[in-house]
C-alpha cells in the first residue's frame, strides 16, 4: 500500500482554503473571546454578589454543554426561527461565545489577584476609580494571567475543527474529504496532526517559559 | 550515648564537615551555636542517616549509623529530629499527625498510638487543639506539635534544627519553653540554635562551629562568658 | 417572527431512547478515565524517571494529546487505523481517543501534585521512623490525592462533553443518539434543545457527586 503519494495541486489548494478557515474562525474567536471575556471577567471580578451569580450561572452553562450541541442548537434555532446564518458567522458567535466563557474566568482571576492595598494606595495618591483601573488593575492583573491566557487560546484552535459540524470547512473537515477522494488516510491526518502540533506546542512551550519566569 | 567521630561531609566539591568529633552522653543537653553554613545543620542529618557521610563514623547507642547492615528506619525511632519548619502532616488533624508514627511504625493499636500521642500533646501544651488541622494553627503551636510527634514515638535522644528561627518572635517563647520542659525531664538533646541565652541556660555543654570544624567547646561559661578563641569572641559580638 | 411550532411529544416518546444514549456517555466516559488514569500513572513515572526511554515515551505521548484536537485523534482511531485495516466501532474510537488525551493530561496533574508536595515532608516522616513504602502510603500519596482531586473531577466532566464528538463518527452516545433521532421526525430544535439540558444536567450531578465525596472524605482541611 503507498502511504504517501503526493497530492494534486487541487488537493493542496483544497487543504490550504482548510487551513486558512481554521486560522480565520480561531483568530476571530480568540479575539472577540478575550476582549468579551475581559469585560465580563473585570465586571464579575468587580461586581456584587447578585450580579456575580446571574453572569456566573449564564457562563456555567456555557461551559456546561458541549461544544458541539451548542452549534447545532444555534444554527437549528435560527434556521427555525427564519435568519439562517452563513455557517463562518454562526460559527463564530458561538465558538466566541464559548471562548469567552473559558477567558472570564482568567480574567477574572487575574483581576482578583490585585491586592487590595494596591488599589488603596492607587487612590490615597489622588487617583479616580478609572484611572486605578487603567494604571493599577489592568496592569497588574493581566500580567499574570498570559499563561492562563494563551492556554484558553491554544484551546480553541483546537475546538475549531468541532465548526465542522454545522458547514464550516476548516481543516479536519477537508482532510475528511480528501480522504474519501483519494483514499490516504494515514498521510493526510499526520499532516493535519502535524499543523496543529507545530501550532501549540511551541506555543504552549513559550507558556510555560513566561510563568516560570513569573515566579521567580 | 552518642559518638561523632571525626566525620567528614561533602556536598559535590564543597567539604562542609571538616572532621566533628563530639559525644554526647545520656541526659546531656548539647548546644551547637555558629553561623550559617558553618555546617550544624548537616551534622543533625548525618546522626539520623538523612545525610550520608564521607568519612569518619557516627555511633548510637554503640550501632554505627551509616554502617550498610544498618537498618536506619530502626534506628531513627531512637532519634526524634525536629526541623526548622515543622512540616506537620497537613491532612491529618494534630492528633493523628503525633499517633501516626507509633501506629504505623511502632505497630501499636490506634487506640494505644492515640494514647500515647494525646499524652505527650498535652505535654507541650496542646491538649485542647486535638482535632484541629496544623495549617490553622500558629507557627509556634505547629512547632510544638512537631515536638510532640516526635516525642510520641520515645526516643532516648531528640535532635532540634534552629526549631525557633523561622517563628514570629512572640512565638519563640513557648517553644523554649516546651524545650526546658523536656530538659526537666532529662531528656537527652542536641540542640542547633541562634537562641545564645537560651543555650546558655539550658545546655551542659556548648559547642561553637566555625567553617565545618568544632572552634571551641565546653561548658557554657566556658565557651559563652569566657571564649577562648578568636573566632568565637568574634561571633559571640556580633550576635550578643 | 416567531413561525415555529414547538412538538414536544417525539422527544418525549424517545426519552427512554436519550436516556440509553446518555448512559453511553456516561460509560464511555467513565471507563476512559480508568483506564486512562492508570496509563497516566506510567506517563507520570515516566515523565520523572531518569531513564531516556520511558522519558521520551511519555513526553511524545503527552505533547501529543495536549496539542492535538479530540476530533483528530477520534479520526485517526477511526480512519487512520483503516488504512491498516484495523476498523474500530465508533465507539471504540471515540473511547480510544478519550483514554489517549485523559491519559495524556491526567500525567501531568498527577506529576504537577506529585512534585508539589515539598521534600520535607518525606524528610519529616522519614525522621520519625518510616520506611519508604510507609511515607509514601501515609504522608506523601494522601496529601497528593487532595491535589488532584479536582482536576480529576474537572477531566471526569470534560470527557463527558468530548464524548459528543461521537456525533461525527456515528457513535450512539446522547449526541448521536440526538442526531438519529431528529433525523427521523424533523423535531431538530427539541431534540438538540432536550441533549443540551440533559449534559447540563450530567455535569452538574457530577460536579456535585464529587463535592459530595469531598466534603466526606477530606472533612474540611485546607491542604
Amino acid at each position: 500500500m503507498n502511504l504517501f503519494t503526493p497530492l494534486s495541486w487541487n488537493d493542496t489548494g483544497f487543504i490550504l482554503t482548510g487551513i486558512l478557515n481554521t486560522v480565520y474562525i480561531s483568530v476571530v474567536a480568540i479575539i472577540v473571546g478575550s476582549l468579551l471575556g475581559l469585560l465580563v471577567g473585570f465586571i464579575r471580578a468587580e461586581s456584587n454578589k447578585s450580579v456575580n451569580m446571574f453572569l456566573g450561572a449564564f457562563l456555567d452553562i456555557l461551559r456546561s454543554v458541549p461544544l458541539i450541541i451548542q452549534l447545532i442548537l444555534f444554527t437549528t434555532f435560527i434556521g427555525a426561527m427564519g435568519y439562517p446564518l452563513d455557517p463562518f458567522v454562526a460559527g463564530s458567535i458561538i465558538l466566541s461565545l464559548y471562548t469567552m466563557a473559558f477567558m472570564s474566568e482568567v480574567f477574572r482571576s487575574g483581576f482578583d489577584s490585585v491586592p487590595e492595598n494596591m488599589v488603596k494606595a492607587a487612590r490615597s495618591l489622588g487617583m479616580t476609580y478609572m484611572q486605578t483601573v487603567r494604571y493599577v488593575r489592568v496592569p497588574i492583573g493581566m500580567r499574570a494571567v498570559f499563561p492562563s491566557w494563551l492556554g484558553v487560546a491554544l484551546s480553541v484552535i483546537k475546538d475549531s475543527a468541532l465548526v465542522s459540524v454545522i458547514g464550516y470547512m476548516e481543516l479536519l473537515r477537508t482532510a475528511e474529504q480528501l480522504i474519501s477522494r483519494t483514499q490516504q488516510p494515514l498521510m493526510i491526518l499526520i499532516g493535519v496532526g502535524l499543523f496543529y502540533f507545530m501550532i501549540s506546542y511551541p506555543l504552549s512551550r513559550y507558556g510555560k517559559y513566561v510563568e516560570r519566569k513569573m515566579e521567580i | 550515648m552518642i559518638e561523632i567521630k571525626g566525620v567528614h561531609k561533602s556536598f559535590g566539591d564543597l567539604e562542609v564537615l571538616k572532621g566533628i568529633d563530639l559525644t554526647v552522653k545520656r541526659g546531656e543537653v548539647v548546644s551547637i551555636i555558629g553561623a550559617s553554613g558553618s555546617g550544624k545543620s548537616t551534622l543533625l542529618y548525618c546522626i539520623n542517616a538523612i545525610e550520608s557521610i564521607n568519612g569518619g563514623n557516627i555511633l548510637v547507642d554503640g550501632v554505627d549509623v551509616h554502617d550498610k547492615n544498618t537498618d536506619k528506619n530502626k534506628l531513627r525511632e531512637n532519634l526524634g529530629m525536629v526541623f526548622q519548619q515543622w512540616n506537620s502532616f497537613p491532612h491529618l488533624t494534630v492528633l493523628e499527625n503525633a499517633a501516626l508514627a507509633p501506629q504505623v511504625v511502632k505497630g501499636f493499636s490506634k487506640e494505644k498510638a492515640e494514647a500515647i500521642a494525646k499524652k505527650e500533646l498535652i505535654h507541650v501544651g496542646l491538649g485542647d487543639k486535638l482535632d484541629e488541622y496544623p495549617t490553622k494553627m500558629s507557627g509556634g503551636q505547629q512547632q510544638r506539635l512537631a515536638i510532640a510527634r516526635a516525642l510520641a514515638m520515645d526516643p532516648p535522644y531528640m535532635l532540634f534544627d534552629e526549631v525557633t528561627s523561622a517563628l514570629d518572635p512572640e512565638l519563640v517563647g513557648e517553644v523554649l519553653d516546651t524545650l526546658r520542659l523536656l530538659r526537666d525531664d532529662g531528656m537527652t538533646m542536641i540542640c542547633v540554635t541562634h537562641e545564645i541565652a537560651f543555650a546558655k541556660e539550658v545546655s551542659d555543654k556548648v559547642a561553637f562551629f566555625h567553617k565545618g570544624l568544632i572552634e571551641e567547646i565546653g561548658t557554657p561559661q566556658e565557651v559563652l562568658d569566657n571564649p577562648q578563641k578568636e573566632r568565637t569572641q568574634q561571633f559571640l559580638s556580633k550576635v550578643l | 417572527m416567531n413561525n415555529y411550532e414547538f412538538h414536544w411529544n417525539v422527544v418525549f416518546d424517545a426519552f427512554p431512547q436519550l436516556l440509553a444514549g446518555a448512559f453511553t456517555t456516561l460509560h464511555v466516559s467513565v471507563l476512559s478515565m480508568l483506564v486512562g488514569i492508570v496509563i497516566a500513572v506510567l506517563l507520570a513515572l515516566g515523565k520523572m524517571s531518569n531513564s531516556k526511554v520511558f522519558y521520551h515515551i511519555a513526553n511524545v505521548w503527552v505533547e501529543i494529546a495536549r496539542n492535538t484536537p479530540a476530533l483528530f485523534l477520534i479520526y485517526m482511531a477511526y480512519f487512520g487505523l483503516g488504512a491498516y485495516g484495523i476498523h474500530l466501532s465508533p465507539y471504540f474510537a471515540v473511547f480510544s481517543a478519550l483514554v489517549f488525551i485523559n491519559a495524556g493530561y491526567l500525567a501531568e496533574t498527577f506529576r504537577g501534585g506529585f512534585q508539589s508536595i515539598p521534600t520535607t515532608q518525606y524528610s519529616a516522616a522519614k525522621s520519625l521512623g518510616m520506611n519508604n513504602i510507609k511515607v509514601y502510603r501515609y504522608v506523601i500519596l494522601p496529601q497528593m490525592f487532595r491535589r488532584i482531586y479536582h482536576p480529576m473531577t474537572n477531566q471526569f466532566v470534560w470527557s463527558i462533553l468530548m464524548s459528543s464528538l461521537g456525533i461525527l463518527v456515528g457513535m450512539d452516545e446522547l449526541s448521536g443518539e440526538t442526531q438519529r433521532l431528529q433525523s427521523t421526525s424533523f423535531r431538530t430544535l427539541e431534540f438538540f434543545m432536550v441533549a443540551a439540558v440533559m449534559y447540563f444536567v450530567m455535569t452538574k450531578l457530577v460536579l456535585f457527586i464529587s463535592s459530595l465525596i469531598a466534603k466526606r472524605v477530606f472533612k474540611g482541611e485546607i491542604s
